[in-house]
């Protein structure tokens, strides 16, 4: 084949090609615009809410006082509303409230520091965080509420064993999520404070710990509410106060109402710290950026 | 002591383990750097200027040779180069300022001192009124910018730079150059700069090495003899592009006998 033919062939093919778009047929096509959402006011988006918390409640109290469903299992807003007055008036209500929030609290505390020390620590040795390493991710993955029994025997019936267990929740994650940032310090930037002559611990005060600030911050609210599961937790299976006995002894006599209160009490509790805890986050997250 | 050198590399080599055998990363390079002298590295990627420059900052232990600093054998021990990595490492959670200072106060040196000495250095430097704001809020240039000072605040007569410029947009890059020429004069620093850019080098430097890869080595070291100060217009002078011809062969023979060999 001469060199004429090739050219000749190539430019047969080039023709072919421009003239296929042309040829082919477009099918036609729907025209569409660009979805909007229009946002609602503040207030509508509330007033909805109360709405539906309203018409829940309502169709609750009907419900039963119809005989839809079951009054005696289910209770009914009503009752539930007496109980809680009663519950205030001459319960010991906010011995059981203390006694769970100061669980929860130091529960919280040691678990959450401890958690973050460890995971730090491992910095300092990466011998030391391969041999730690399978044992911690075993804590982890064991369910730690399966242990709570074993707790209460060696803890005792009262604050510690509760504590105990608030701990062992908030403990393995504060530790692997302070590892996690303990692994994303950037290595250049260690090689960088090394190259100015910096000692292991000025690396760690001035680099590691700064660094990791924000991952021992973001697990605050997580803890708090693995906190108050554990407290809970061990108050279901032995206690002689907190909310979480009291909704157990409310279950096993029957009085719905007060499993009821006692539940609402705890969301209270509940929203109460979570609230706290997202607030001090939010000064902590200002302070670190400082 | 002059005409041993500031900073002299005797037979520095690195090599590595690997699972089929040793790799020479560095073949053994010496070289020996003149005080104030400003000196470039260029290279194909893979000829070993990082691992040269680990070395000299005592970032990593040769596995040969020594490396003098003002004749004494400094091999190994870190803190005595000023050495600036590519990227700009500016710690997000301090101030520009506070950023500056970080090698002074890793020395000991009192924080209001060190803030009291980069102040007014800042200022004469273009960072005037940023000294306060968080590295977030710089440009790259800006950030590059501090990074230098960093550097230079340090105080160390050597100092390494990593491709500085690398990431930069073509623009910045050039007010960047004079900015960095205007600082090398100012305080006499010997400078060692490694870049890709072949033009970069000659504009700024009094003597270039050429690194070639497998094993890294140094090429051929030529001589920048263009009088300074150099304005912009010395780029397109005869012997500019003469020894950006040069520079260019070198690199491209380097190039086709590490291709010749893989084939």
């Amino acid at each position: 084949m001469t060199i004429q033919d090739t050219s000749r062939i190539g430019s047969v093919d080039r023709d072919a090609a421009r003239a296929a778009p042309a040829l082919s047929v477009r099918p036609a096509r729907k025209i569409r615009r660009l979805p909007v959402q229009k946002d609602w006011p503040l207030w509508a988006i509330v007033a909805t809410q109360l709405g539906i918390l309203f018409a829940v409640i309502a169709l609750w109290q009907v419900a039963a006082d119809r005989g839809w469903i079951d009054g005696f299992f289910w209770s009914k807003p009503s009752a539930i509303y007496a109980t809680l007055i009663t519950f205030f008036t001459d319960g010991d209500a906010f011995i059981d409230i203390g006694f769970t929030f100061r669980s929860t609290i130091i529960g919280f505390l040691i678990g959450t520091a401890a958690g973050s020390l460890l995971g730090l620590s491992f910095w300092w040795s990466r011998n030391y965080a391969a041999i730690a390493q399978p044992f911690v991710i075993c804590f982890e993955s064991l369910p730690k509420l399966a242990l709570a029994p074993l707790v209460i025997l060696v803890f005792g019936m009262g604050l510690a064993s509760k504590v105990a267990i608030a701990t062992a929740l908030t403990l393995v994650v504060s530790t692997l999520t302070t590892y996690a940032g303990v692994r994303a310090v950037d290595p250049d930037q260690e090689r960088l404070f090394y190259s100015l002559g910096a000692s292991r611990l000025q690396v760690f005060r001035k680099l590691i710990v700064p660094f990791c600030l924000p991952w021992i911050i973001s697990v605050l609210r997580v803890n708090i509410g693995l906190a108050l599961t554990g407290a809970i937790v061990g108050e279901f299976i032995a206690s002689q106060h907190g909310l979480g006995r009291q909704i157990l002894y409310a279950g096993q006599t029957y009085d719905i109402a007060l499993v009821w209160v006692a539940v609402l009490v705890l969301s209270t509790l509940a929203v109460v710290m979570y609230v706290t805890v997202s607030w001090i986050e939010s000064l902590l997250r200002k302070g670190v950026k400082q | 002591m002059a005409a041993l050198g500031k900073l002299r590399l005797d037979d520095v080599s690195m090599s590595f383990k690997t699972t089929s055998g040793a790799f020479a990363a560095l073949a053994p390079v010496t070289l020996a750097i003149p005080q104030g002298r400003f000196v470039s590295l260029i290279g194909p990627s893979g000829c070993g200027k990082s691992t040269l420059f680990n070395i000299i900052a005592g970032l990593l232990e040769p596995s040969g040779g020594r490396v003098m600093i003002d004749g004494a054998d400094a091999t190994g021990t870190i803190g005595r180069v000023g050495y600036m990595l590519q990227k700009d490492l500016l710690l997000p959670w301090r101030t520009v300022l506070d950023n500056v200072i970080l090698g002074m106060e890793i020395q000991g040196m009192p924080l209001r001192a060190a803030r009291a000495r980069a102040l007014p250095l800042l200022r004469r430097y273009g960072l005037g009124g940023f000294e306060h704001l968080y590295p977030s809020a710089l440009s790259g240039g800006m950030r590059q910018r501090a990074a230098l000072l960093r550097t230079l605040m340090f105080d160390t007569d050597v100092i390494l730079l990593d491709e500085p410029f690398g990431a930069l947009d073509a623009q910045t890059k050039l007010q960047m150059q004079e900015w960095l020429l205007q600082l090398w004069s100012d305080f006499g620093k010997t400078v060692i700069f490694v870049t890709h850019d072949v033009e970069e080098a000659i504009y700024l430097s009094d003597e270039i090495n050429v690194m070639a890869t497998r094993p890294g080595r140094i090429v051929e070291t030529i001589p920048v003899p263009i009088a300074r100060p150099r304005p912009r217009s010395a780029t397109l002078a005869p012997d500019f592009i003469a020894i950006k011809e040069h520079c260019l062969e070198l690199l491209t023979a380097g190039h086709a006998a590490a291709v010749g060999e893989a084939a």
